[in-house]
């Protein structure tokens, strides 16, 4: 199967000005510019193949807007190479902006003061849609959403879910074959959230669409992405299975107790995490589990013992601020 | 059809509707337009009577005429895109527009139009009360009627090349207020808006002549007084396709380098 994103040593680099605070600094920067690079991404290679979802893993400032932006033709690489549907995405063709789509949580391209259903006549007309396909999709994408209450309403009069619900339509009426969602949940409730998750994960499921998602909340990585990428200061630390990401990266492993007689003192056996009346959770380190939930058995009353690996927050949360054992 | 133009009807029924919303603070707009060519009107008139009818030509009822047509004229080929770009770029906006596969020029002219449309509610009654209280005189004649309509469109079209042009500055520097400055003052100047061209000093009317400001206001303006004979006008029109041309040409060679600038700095 021939991949449907591929990037090859994909560089992006900015040059951005550097001044001191001050009237002093601001004076001199007038006749003595100072500049510094910052490599935004740096050698990175990747392919996706037809299908997959990629959840896209990185602190603020990591590079993965970027490499979005980069993938859907918004800025123009400093190195390296990317084929998106076999074309280069910063020429920006008709015929692969056709087929792709960009959904960015903090901006919208629905049109604010006129209803939403006029925004989506006007991505017909964009993506040529013939008014059948058009009737179809709407009416697919309105029961998949629930959007029949909202398509009348103008835009300006929507909630942020309603509005992000919206947008992910708009974005998707002319059926990408390619979705790049960055932090497509930003900022909804809990349950919005899930909606737009299952939405995105039935429609990968219904088109075969490829899509690669940045998302700050794990529960969308989690519910959504097979494999994650995780990028760090603009380069790839890891890609692979998410339970993989877990083993390789984290160093300790949490052990949730129920004792018989009340909690104690446990902290001769590891970090206490958390005490509820007689449920205590430790983590300690990955290499002396064996030996310690064998001394835990041995020295105390054990109504229940699990050993689970750390939430997996916490394990990116470890690799991000570089606290690995 | 091209694809771009068989986007028209449906950008220009959804660019109505949007302007449809805001038609009282879009009326306030007009208001301005208005107010301008009626200041320029009774100073004109003030001055012709001072000097015994006429200035340069024009008597009080053909500066009725100039004004009242420069207050259609204008309305019909103005645009605020310089103003638009620089928020575009600032805020990242322009983004959703590179990741459509149509220009976004074409969006642009629509909701143009449509504004114009709604607004014209609003200048052709403002037209009747000028004709009414300042007795314009024309010059009609059925050719200068016909050839009217194309040039209006080309100045239209003229002066929506020359200043989405300009407001491409926007990619290279954010800033770009103090640059359109420059141009509004050069344009009121040599397009005709704040005096007929003929009232100029020879040489700088001369230049005038030959500048687009002109064919995009002042020129439509004259060929609606009726004052230019045929050979004028027929010259004037070939000059004013000449710089749509020209314009037509930058644009989507400016617009290639901006498009490709955007990509290199990102937004």
């Amino acid at each position: 199967m021939s991949p449907v994103i591929e990037l090859e040593r994909l560089s992006k680099s900015y040059v951005v000005p550097v001044r001191e605070a001050g009237v002093r600094a601001g004076l001199i920067s007038i006749v003595k510019r100072k500049t510094r690079q910052v490599d935004a991404v740096k050698d990175v290679s990747l392919r996706i193949d037809p299908g997959e979802i990629v959840g896209f893993l990185g602190p603020n400032g990591a590079g993965k807007t970027t490499t979005l932006k980069m993938l859907s033709g918004l800025l123009h690489p400093t190195a390296g190479e990317a084929r998106v549907l076999g074309h280069q995405p910063w020429r920006r063709e008709n015929e692969l902006l056709r087929q792709i789509t960009l959904v960015m949580g903090q901006r919208n391209q629905l049109i604010w003061d006129i209803p939403v259903i006029d925004s989506f006549d006007r991505n017909r007309v964009i993506y040529r849609l013939s008014r059948a396909e058009y009737q179809t999709r709407v009416e697919e994408l309105t029961e998949l959403l629930d959007l029949s209450q909202l398509l009348t309403k103008p835009v300006r009069n929507l909630s942020l879910g309603e509005r992000m619900k919206c947008e992910v339509a708009a974005a998707l009426l002319h059926h990408p074959r390619i979705l790049f969602l960055d932090e497509p949940t930003l900022g909804l409730d809990v349950s919005m959230q899930r909606r737009l998750r299952s939405f995105v994960a039935q429609y990968n499921r219904q088109t075969g669409a490829a899509v690669l998602l940045t998302s700050h909340y794990m529960a969308d990585v989690e519910a959504l992405c097979p494999r994650v990428v995780v990028i760090h200061h603009g380069e790839i630390l890891f890609d692979g299975k998410l339970g993989e990401l877990v083993k390789k990266f984290s160093a300790l492993k949490t052990i949730v107790l129920e004792l018989e007689d009340g909690s104690g003192d446990l902290s001769r056996f590891g970090e206490v995490v958390s005490v509820d009346g007689s449920r205590v959770t430790l983590r300690i380190p990955k290499q002396e589990t064996a030996e310690i939930t064998g001394r835990l058995l041995r020295e105390l009353k054990v109504h229940d013992l699990t050993v689970a690996d750390p939430p997996i927050d916490e394990v990116i949360d470890q690799v991000f601020t570089g606290r690995l054992a | 059809m091209r694809s771009w133009l068989s986007a028209y009807p449906a950008f220009l029924r959804i660019s109505l509707l949007a302007s449809i919303q805001y038609r009282a603070s879009g009326a306030i707009w007009m208001i301005g337009s208005i107010l301008e060519p009626l200041v320029y009107l009774t100073v004109w008139s003030t001055v012709a009577r001072s000097q015994g009818g006429t200035v340069g030509g024009y008597s009080t009822a053909e500066f009725a005429a100039y004004y009242t047509a420069l207050l259609l004229v204008n309305h019909m080929t103005f645009t605020w895109i310089m103003h638009e770009f620089q928020y575009r770029i600032q805020y990242g906006s322009f983004s959703f527009a590179l990741l459509r596969p149509i220009h976004p020029i074409h969006a642009d002219i629509a909701e143009n139009l449509a504004f114009k449309a709604v607004q014209l509610a609003v200048i052709l009654p403002a037209f009747v009360v000028l004709c009414l209280g300042f007795r314009p005189h024309f010059e009609l004649s059925a050719w200068s009627l016909a050839l009217f309509v194309p040039v209006l469109f080309c100045g239209f079209l003229l002066r929506f090349f020359l200043e989405w042009t300009l407001a491409m500055a926007a990619f290279w520097t954010t800033r770009v207020t103090a640059m359109n400055q420059i141009y509004f003052s050069l344009q009121m100047f040599l397009s005709g808006r704040v005096a007929p061209i003929a009232l100029l000093p020879l040489w700088i009317s001369d230049v005038a002549r030959h500048l687009p400001f002109y064919y995009a206001i002042g020129f439509p303006v004259e060929i609606a007084l009726g004052r230019l004979t045929p050979d004028q006008a027929w010259r004037g029109a070939l000059l004013q396709l000449g710089w749509l041309a020209l314009m037509g040409t930058t644009i989507a060679l400016v617009w290639r380098r901006a498009a490709r600038r955007f990509t290199a700095v990102g937004s």
